[in-house]
């Protein structure tokens, strides 16, 4: 179990990882050591008013190994926001009474997402609620938590539809229509391959809400006419249910015999929802189902129930639909321009038109679109966002069709001479570098635009990879031996004058040349080599500020074992940050270079990586690139570790001319002989990557805490 | 007995006299027969660029059997040398003999040369075949410093799949654009029913099931698989069901097995063909 081992930053650690805490003694801390600590940690939100000391009295009670639990994890959280450090240290003491060490952490690993997602008073609440938790987790061994089923599930998910739903936790299971919710852990059913499947049930069933058009109904309008909207919408939960799971069955017929026999046959067969069952019942059918039955209808309770949030899913639903909306529209603007660019007429293009496709025709929107009475073939995203759009929609309305510039990025005054530029101006301009920049508005570069400089990063100290070792240690062993088998690829040289055995080929073929009277060869000899890996990487590091937190411990992470992966196999590399704020302070941070040895000096400024501001990815490309072609090699890497699109704070770098600027650099990068590769964390690279980097030169980590692991990996993949 | 040693004994063939005699079963996706044939007419290399298991070496021995040219496939390695193609020198009873590489003798017969995954190979051998991709049309044999120039009915195929992730093996663009390319995709649902049905000798029905599911793992292509089900794989997975194997336990060994070994990624398979079986 890799993943197990590869678990966060955020996850607790067996007490011996980290290395200050094993080498003070096992008994318990005293009231006085905790209190030291906790002032330490939680300095920023302690005041005469409020110590540590009452937090300290109530930790010391503990045994030595939740203690250093509680310890471990104010500091984790202390990192992202002290005052939920604070709540935590002071909620732990009562939690870890009622849980197991793995179920209080995944109670605080909840809290902080919830905290990440919806700010401080949600995230408290987390903390706050306990009771519930602790219901839920009641902590038997059939017990499934969220964590091991996750993957499984969000694979299953991605195989089911196209399109990405993302997994989280919430108490109750529930879906906003772009992210699934599930409860943290599940332990109802007897054993832990059911509560899997009950798991699977929840999620099937929440993917079909948004499959197969739940939601596309004006639901708000229609509870007015009941008594209690709250019942009504309960009822109708249930009727969605009966009508999804025969749908389900339609399609996924083994799925749904997991699901019947899940609920055991409860609720089975009840001839008035009939109606629902039918192939063609949509939700408009549950709802009038709903008004015949609202009166006398008590629904069953299915252990997979899951609850129907419909404020939340609207919400999010109508901001993607509107975003789409424009989207599309935008893309057909740029699909036009790319017909009529071809068309000698250039009236002739026509106006945009969907039509159904041919049944079974293999396209998966099940409509085609046209333009002026001519099918044309969409790019890959454009074909998702109809996608997407038929999905809520049901249909590509009319006013979707009509192409429209980018709403999304609107066109602000450009003040190429404000003032305060002058001040981040070019005041000594020794050691800085100056590039190009590439304005796709005006296709032009802008010259001597982007004032770069290197700086070094700020050495802390070796602890950082010392821990990330230990921490991983039986993978970092594993990372060396594939690498090791990388290297330890032995290669038969064959007509050398030097060797260990006879190259029979070469004398048989000097035999000949003699016969014919030609010169006898002297290379006659095989010699074993080891193969040589010409080869110069670049490692480029996103240090933008949006990297803030767990990102930047992935990164960091991640870097020692690619060092730790690389030094095995030999390959030169460097590694350098990038960052900065405005044209005239793009920032270069040095962290290896290629003459250096991997050192402690090296691991120092790893470790000392902090996130800074915005990412102007044009002139950081350029000008690694130019670094690596002082390198002689035949083969030349620029590896990128990003978290999001290029972005900056002025010249509306976010967008389009960022995303232009970033493609251009790269495409010089690839006309000098380097070939680019990004490796990214964003959900959402699938949209931009691929026409920055081209179709195959670019992968998606999608969760942070395998960061560490996957990038010595995908290293390893991409060069053998 | 002796009889029946004997038929278990393979059949030995020689590539460069033997003409496919029947009919190879292939599905025509696209265009791609006539494009084939007029590059033949044509007299110019042909290129074929897809994912594995999607039908290119199977459309080139259709080919052959279609134009009546004898078949020469060479699966290309990382240790494949311009002599292993072109041809050496041996010695029999103290004298040297030239024997002729595949490519050799695909030229000399006339035939299609297919060099399977080219770029398996080393970079060298790339390079002999450019003065037979272009017009020249012939083969330099240095150690005999000769030239053999290619008869009008030879044909030079590669194949070639663009979804490697590795900055090693990629194809150089002195060699690639001597080439007509074809693009082979997975066929269209229907197509690719068709293909299980008479490949497999399954039911229509489970065979809709196993496209949905190749179209399941396509979708987790870039999200933790690195290629999605092939039609190949389907094929094997519906002779497997045909046999009378449990729907379940022929994806878990044709399917899942194939494509990963991560076990999250297995279950997940195996979850989604549990789901539709």
């Amino acid at each position: 179990m890799i993943r197990k081992c590869c678990a966060p930053s955020m996850s607790s650690p067996p007490p011996s990882s980290d290395p200050r805490l094993a080498a003070l003694a096992v008994e318990a801390l005293s009231v006085a050591e905790l209190e030291e600590r906790l002032d330490e940690i939680l300095d920023a939100v302690l005041s005469t008013r409020r110590t540590a000391t009452r937090l300290a009295q109530a930790i010391a009670a503990l045994p030595r190994g939740e203690q250093d639990f509680v310890l471990h994890w104010t500091g984790v959280v202390a990192r992202t926001n002290p005052e939920m450090a604070y709540q935590f240290a002071a909620a732990a003491p009562a939690a870890l009474q009622r849980l197991e060490l793995d179920a209080a952490e995944a109670w605080i690993v909840q809290a902080m997402d919830t905290y990440d997602r919806e700010g401080l008073y949600r995230g408290s609440a987390v903390l706050k609620n306990l009771d519930e938790f602790a219901d839920l987790a009641s902590s038997s061994s059939n017990a499934q938590s969220f964590e091991e089923a996750a993957h499984v599930l969000q694979f299953f998910l991605c195989g089911l539809s196209g399109r990405r739903m993302r997994l989280d936790t919430a108490v109750h299971p529930y879906t906003d229509t772009e992210t699934i919710y599930l409860p943290p852990r599940l332990a109802t059913l007897p054993g832990r391959e059911e509560n899997f499947q009950l798991y699977k049930a929840m999620a099937a069933l929440l993917w079909a809400q948004s499959r197969y058009g739940t939601f596309n109904l004006d639901l708000t309008a229609a509870l007015n006419d009941f008594a209690s909207p709250q019942r009504a919408i309960e009822l109708f939960n249930y009727l969605e249910m009966v009508r999804l799971e025969a749908r389900i069955g339609l399609t996924l017929p083994g799925l749904a015999r997991d699901m019947q026999s899940l609920r055991a046959g409860h609720g089975s067969s009840d001839p008035r929802l009939e109606r629902l069952r039918q192939p063609d019942a949509g939700a408009e059918d549950s709802l009038a189902v709903l008004r015949e039955l609202y009166e006398r209808f008590m629904p069953p309770r299915y252990c997979y129930r899951v609850e129907l949030r419909w404020d939340q899913a609207m919400a999010v639903r109508n901001a993607r639909i509107q975003g789409e909306k424009a989207q599309f529209r935008a893309s057909l603007m740029q699909l036009l321009g790319q017909q009529i660019a071809g068309a000698e007429d250039k009236n002739a293009a026509g106006r945009f038109s969907v039509t159904p496709a041919e049944p079974d025709s293999g396209d998966r929107s099940g409509v085609v679109l046209m333009l002026g009475g001519k099918p044309v073939a969409p790019p890959e995203n454009v074909q998702q966002l109809m996608d997407s759009i038929r999905q809520d929609l049901g249909e590509v309305p009319d006013d979707y069709l009509v192409p429209a510039g980018d709403g999304a990025y609107p066109e602000a005054g450009r003040s190429e001479n404000d003032p305060a530029d002058i001040w981040k101006g070019v005041y000594h301009e020794g050691e800085a570098f100056f590039y190009n920049e590439w304005d796709c508005n005006r296709r032009h570069y802008r010259k001597n635009w982007c004032v770069l400089r290197e700086l070094d990063v700020h050495p802390v100290g070796p602890e950082f990879a010392d821990a990330t070792l230990a921490k991983y240690g039986p993978q970092v062993a594993q990372l060396k031996r594939t690498f090791e088998m990388l290297r330890g690829e032995d290669r038969l040289l064959k007509q050398q004058p030097e060797g260990n055995d006879i190259d029979f080929d070469a004398v048989i073929s000097a035999y000949a040349d003699m016969g014919n009277g030609m010169e006898l060869s002297d290379r006659l000899l095989t010699r074993r080599h080891k193969a040589e890996r010409d080869l110069a990487v670049m490692f480029m590091v996103d240090m933008s500020g949006s990297t803030k937190g767990w990102i930047n411990d992935a990164e960091r992470e991640a870097l020692v074992m690619l060092c730790e992966a690389l030094q095995v196999l030999g390959d030169r590399y460097a590694i350098y940050g990038f960052s900065g704020i405005t044209r005239k302070r793009c920032e270069i941070f040095r962290i290896k270079r290629f003459d250096e040895p991997y050192d402690e000096q090296v691991r120092s400024r790893i470790a000392g990586i902090r996130p800074q501001d915005y990412t102007r990815m044009g002139a950081a490309i350029r000008h690694l690139a130019a670094v690596l072609n002082q390198v002689e090699a035949r083969t030349k890497l620029l590896i990128t570790l990003s978290d999001g699109k290029p972005d900056d704070y002025s010249d509306n770098y976010r967008g389009e001319y960022g995303i232009e600027d970033t493609r251009q650099a790269l495409i010089e990068a690839h006309r000098s002989g380097i070939k680019p590769f990004c490796i990214t964390i964003d959900r959402e690279a699938r949209d931009y990557l691929p026409h920055l980097y081209g179709p195959v030169n670019w992968t998606l980590v999608d969760e942070v805490a395998r960061l560490p692991l996957k990038v010595a990996d995908i290293y390893r993949r991409l060069t053998s | 007995m002796a009889s029946r040693v004997s038929s278990l004994q393979a059949r030995v063939l020689k590539p460069e006299s033997h003409l496919i005699e029947k009919e190879p079963y292939y599905e025509r996706v696209g265009d791609e027969v006539a494009l084939f044939e007029a590059a033949y007419s044509s007299q110019l290399p042909v290129l074929l660029k897809g994912p594995t298991g999607c039908g290119k070496t199977r459309f080139m021995e259709y080919m052959a059997w279609k134009l009546k040219r004898p078949l020469i496939t060479v699966s290309c390695h990382d240790d494949l040398t311009a002599a292993d193609l072109v041809g050496r020198y041996l010695i029999t009873n103290n004298e040297t003999v030239w024997v002729d590489g595949p490519l050799a003798k695909a030229v000399r017969c006339a035939g299609i040369c297919y060099l399977d995954e080219v770029v398996e190979a080393r970079k060298d051998t790339t390079v002999v075949i450019h003065p037979l991709a272009d017009d020249r049309r012939i083969l330099p044999m240095e150690k005999r410093g000769e030239l053999l120039q290619a008869p009008k009915e030879f044909v030079l195929a590669l194949s070639y799949n663009p979804g490697y992730q590795s900055v090693l093996k990629e194809l150089k663009q002195s060699t690639r654009q001597r080439f007509v390319a074809i693009e082979f995709k997975y066929p269209a649902a229907e197509l690719e029913r068709k293909i299980i049905v008479t490949e497999a000798g399954l039911k229509s029905d489970a065979a809709d099931k196993l496209i949905k599911l190749a179209h399941m793992t396509r979708n987790l292509k870039g999200n933790g698989l690195d290629e999605g089900a092939s039609t190949r794989l389907l094929v094997h997975a519906g002779k497997l069901m045909a046999r009378g194997i449990a729907p379940r336990t022929a994806c878990n060994g044709a399917i899942a097995e194939a494509l990963t070994d991560d076990p999250e990624m297995l279950r997940a398979v195996n979850e989604l063909t549990s789901a539709l079986f």
